[in-house]
C-alpha cells in the first residue's frame, strides 16, 4: 500500500510539468495554431521563473512572469502565422530553436558575479509539498494530496478546462474556429482574434509546466533542463486527442514511467535497464494501436481539429 | 508580406544560430598558435564540459601570448561535428581538441583531410600520423571516494547514478565499489542507468528512487549537480563528480573525483608548438595530475581522511593499483586472481560488475 501511494506520488509529481503543458497546447491546438515551440517556451519560462525566484523570492511573481514570458513568446508565433500567415512548422521550430539557445545564453549570463555570472548551481525560493489535513493521511488518497501547490491547482484546472472547451459556448467558440474557420467566420466569430487569445493563453499554461521544473520538480536552473519535454507534449496532445480529460493519462504516463523504471532498477530487478529504458516508447505504441482502433468505432474523438495548422483569411476563397 | 515572413524567419533563425552556439573568438596576435575546442555540451554545465574549459583557462594562463584558443560548445556527435573541425582546421587553426568519444570518426575523417593541422580526441582509441587521444585514469580517485562513502554510510546501501554502461561508466563503479568495501565490506552499491549523460529532470528521479531504496549516500557518473542536490534535500550524504561539486551544492558533497585537464593541456600544446607533438594515447592518472581528489567536506572524520590520502600516496608512487587481485564478480568467480594487477587492456575494457554491486551492465 505504502509502495503504490508512493509510486502514485512521484508520477503525479513527474506529471504535473507535462500536463500543464499539454494543456497549453490543445487550447492553442483547438483553435487551429499547431505551435511546435513548445520546447523552447518551456526552457524560456522555467528560467525566467527560476532567475525571478532567485532575484526576489517571490515565487507568486515568477510564476506570473514565467506565464508572460511563455504567452510573449506564443505570440510571436500567433503573429507570424495568424497575421503573416507564414507555415506554422517552420515558425513553431524557430521558436523551440530561438527560445532554447536564448535561454542557454541568458543562464550564463543572468547569475550573480560570485558565481561568474552563471546562474546554474544556484538555488533560490521553491515550492514544498502541502499535506491537505484529513485527505492527506488516507492511504492512496495521501498520493493525491501530498504535493506542492502547482500540481494541486491541476484538480481544479484540468477540469474546469474540460467544462470550457465542451460545456460552454466560448469553448463551443474555440472548437469552431479551428475545425472551420470558415464558417465561424460567417458566423460573425472574430477568427484571427479567437486564435491570438487562444495561442496566447496556451503560451501561459505551457509557462506554468516551464516553471513548475525549475521551482517544484527539479529547483534550480540547469542548462537544457526541459531535455525534450517539449516535444513530448505535442506527442501527448495526439495521444489526448485534443481532450482535457484524456491529457491527465498521458502525462501520468510519460511522467511517471521514467520514475517507476529508475525505482525498479534501484530494487535490483532482474529486467535489463535498457529494457526498462525502452517500455514508455513501447507502452506509447500499444496506447497509440487501441486509440486508433476506439477511434474507428466512435468517430471523430480522436481526430485533430480539422483547420489545424491551416492559415486563414476572410479574402480566401 | 511575405517578404517580411521570410526576413523575420531569417532573423530569427541567425539570432538562434548565435545563441545556440555560441563559438566566441578571443583576438590575438596573428602570429599564435591557434586552438580549438569542440565541446560536447555548455561551459555552464558545471560539469564535463565545463571542466574542460577551466582546463583551457588554464592553458591560457600558462602559455600566455604565445595561444590564442577559441571553442564551440553543444556540438552534436554526428556529421555536423565533422563540418565544424574541417572548418576550424580550413581557416587555419594548428591544433583541434574534440571532447567526446562520438566525435571520433568524424575527426579522424577530418584529421585525414587536413594534414597540417593537429588533432587530439578525448577518450577514443583511434590515431593517425596527427591525431592522438588522451583520457585520464578517473577510476583511481573513483576508488578513493568509494573509501569515504564505504566509511561514512550507516545503512551500508550507497546509491549510484550512472549513465551509459560502457567500459569506463563500469570501471568507475567497480573502482568506487572497491574503495567502499576496503572500508567497509558489507557495503552494497546499487546502481541505476539513466541512458544520458546530462538530463536534469532523469537524473534527480533516478536518485530520489535510490534514496526511497534505502541508499544514504549517491554517488555519480552524471554530468549535473542534481544527485548531490536531491540527497542534500532529503538530508542524505553525497559524492560529487567532475568538478567540485560541494562548491555548488555544500558540505553534504563528502568529497569528488575531479578532472584537472589544465596540465595536459599546457603540455601538449607546448610540445606542438615546438615542434615534439608526436602521435600518442595519453591515459593520466593521479600521478600525472590528469584526474584529483578535491578536497574533503568537514564532515569526513579526520582518520577517513588520513586512510584516504594514504591510498592517494600509494597509487601515486605506483606501490598499489586499484584493480590489483582477489576481485570477484558478482557471482563470486575470481576475475583477478590474489597477487596480480588487471592489464590496462582489461580495464579498458571492463564488462562486469565486481561483488557488492548491486543491478547489471546491460
Amino acid at each position: 500500500m505504502q509502495l503504490i501511494t508512493t509510486l502514485l506520488a512521484v508520477t503525479l509529481g513527474a506529471g504535473t510539468s507535462l500536463l500543464y503543458a499539454t494543456l497549453g497546447e490543445i487550447y492553442t491546438e483547438r483553435s487551429g495554431i499547431l505551435n511546435l515551440g513548445v520546447e523552447g517556451m518551456m526552457m524560456m519560462s522555467a528560467l525566467a521563473a527560476f532567475s525571478v525566484s532567485f532575484y526576489t523570492g517571490s515565487l507568486l511573481l515568477a510564476v506570473i512572469v514565467a506565464m508572460a514570458v511563455g504567452a510573449g513568446l506564443s505570440l510571436i508565433h500567433a503573429f507570424l502565422s495568424i497575421t503573416m500567415r507564414a507555415n506554422q512548422v517552420v515558425s513553431g521550430l524557430s521558436i523551440t530553436l530561438f527560445g532554447t539557445g536564448l535561454a542557454s545564453y541568458l543562464g550564463q549570463r543572468l547569475g550573480p558575479a560570485s558565481n561568474g555570472r552563471n546562474l546554474a548551481g544556484m538555488s533560490a525560493k521553491s515550492f514544498s509539498d502541502i499535506s491537505v489535513p484529513v485527505l492527506g493521511d488516507i492511504p492512496i488518497l495521501a498520493a493525491f494530496f501530498n504535493q506542492d501547490i502547482m500540481t494541486l491547482l491541476l484538480f481544479i484546472v484540468v477540469p474546469a478546462a474540460w467544462i470550457f472547451m465542451f460545456k460552454t459556448r466560448s469553448g463551443l467558440t474555440l472548437r469552431a474556429v479551428g475545425e472551420n474557420p470558415r464558417t465561424a467566420s460567417a458566423m460573425g466569430i472574430p477568427v484571427a482574434g479567437i486564435r491570438y487569445i487562444y495561442t496566447a493563453v496556451g503560451g501561459m499554461l505551457v509557462g506554468l509546466g516551464g516553471a513548475h521544473l525549475t521551482l517544484g520538480y527539479t529547483p534550480g536552473w540547469s542548462e537544457n533542463v526541459t531535455g525534450g519535454r517539449g516535444w513530448i507534449v505535442i506527442a501527448l496532445v495526439i495521444f489526448a486527442g485534443w481532450n482535457p480529460s484524456r491529457a491527465i493519462f498521458g502525462a501520468v504516463l510519460f511522467g511517471g514511467i521514467n520514475a517507476i523504471q529508475f525505482r525498479l532498477q534501484a530494487a535490483g530487478t532482474v529486467i535489463p535497464a535498457s529494457f526498462l529504458n525502452m517500455a514508455p516508447y513501447i507502452v506509447t505504441i500499444i496506447v497509440l494501436a487501441v486509440m486508433t482502433l476506439l477511434g474507428r468505432k466512435r468517430r471523430g474523438t480522436y481526430s485533430p481539429p480539422s483547420a489545424l495548422g491551416t492559415s486563414f483569411a476572410i479574402e480566401d476563397k | 508580406m511575405k517578404k517580411i515572413v521570410v526576413l523575420l524567419l531569417l532573423l530569427l533563425a541567425a539570432g538562434t544560430v548565435l545563441f545556440a552556439q555560441g563559438a566566441q573568438e578571443a583576438e590575438a596576435a596573428d602570429d599564435a598558435f591557434k586552438v580549438a575546442f569542440v565541446y560536447i555540451g555548455p561551459p555552464g554545465d558545471l560539469g564535463w564540459t565545463y571542466m574542460h574549459d577551466q582546463g583551457r583557462l588554464e592553458m591560457e594562463q600558462n602559455l600566455g601570448d604565445k595561444v590564442q584558443t577559441t571553442y564551440i560548445e553543444s556540438v552534436e556527435e554526428g556529421p555536423d561535428s565533422a563540418r565544424i573541425m574541417g572548418q576550424y582546421a580550413a581557416q587555419g587553426y594548428d591544433m583541434i581538441f574534440a571532447t567526446s568519444f562520438g566525435y571520433m570518426d568524424y575527426m579522424l575523417e577530418t584529421a585525414m583531410d587536413y594534414s597540417d593541422t593537429l588533432f587530439e580526441h578525448c577518450s577514443g582509441y583511434k590515431t593517425n600520423d596527427n591525431m592522438a587521444t588522451y583520457f585520464g585514469r578517473m577510476y583511481q580517485p573513483r576508488y578513493l571516494s568509494g573509501m569515504v562513502a564505504g566509511a561514512m554510510t550507516e545503512t551500508d546501501v550507497i546509491g549510484f547514478v550512472a549513465a551509459f554502461p560502457i567500459p569506463e561508466v563500469v570501471r568507475g563503479i567497480n573502482a568506487f565499489t572497491l574503495g567502499a568495501q576496503a572500508m567497509n565490506p558489507d557495503v552494497q552499491v546499487r546502481v541505476v542507468w539513466t541512458y544520458t549523460w546530462y538530463d536534469p529532470v532523469k537524473e534527480r528521479e533516478a536518485a530520489i528512487a535510490l534514496l526511497d531504496a534505502g541508499a544514504d549516500i549517491l554517488a555519480q557518473h552524471q554530468d549535473t549537480t542534481e544527485p548531490p542536490k536531491a540527497a542534500k534535500e532529503r538530508g542524505k550524504l553525497s559524492v560529487g563528480y567532475d568538478a567540485d561539486m560541494r562548491k555548488f551544492v555544500g558540505d553534504s558533497v563528502l568529497v569528488s573525483p575531479v578532472w584537472n585537464w589544465g596540465p595536459y593541456y599546457t603540455e601538449t600544446i607546448e610540445s606542438a608548438m615546438n615542434g615534439t607533438w608526436e602521435p600518442h594515447q595519453f591515459w593520466g592518472g593521479l600521478a600525472e595530475n590528469t584526474v584529483k581528489l578535491s578536497d574533503f567536506s568537514p564532515l569526513v572524520p579526520q582518520d577517513v581522511q588520513d586512510a584516504v590520502l594514504a591510498k592517494h600516496d600509494e597509487i601515486v608512487s605506483g606501490a598499489w593499483d586499484v584493480f590489483t587481485g582477489p576481485i570477484y564478480d558478482q557471482k563470486g568467480t575470481v576475475i583477478v586472481p590474489k597477487g596480480s594487477v588487471m592489464s590496462d587492456g582489461d580495464k579498458l575494457g571492463m564488462a562486469f560488475f565486481v561483488k557488492g554491486v548491486v543491478g547489471s551492465v546491460d
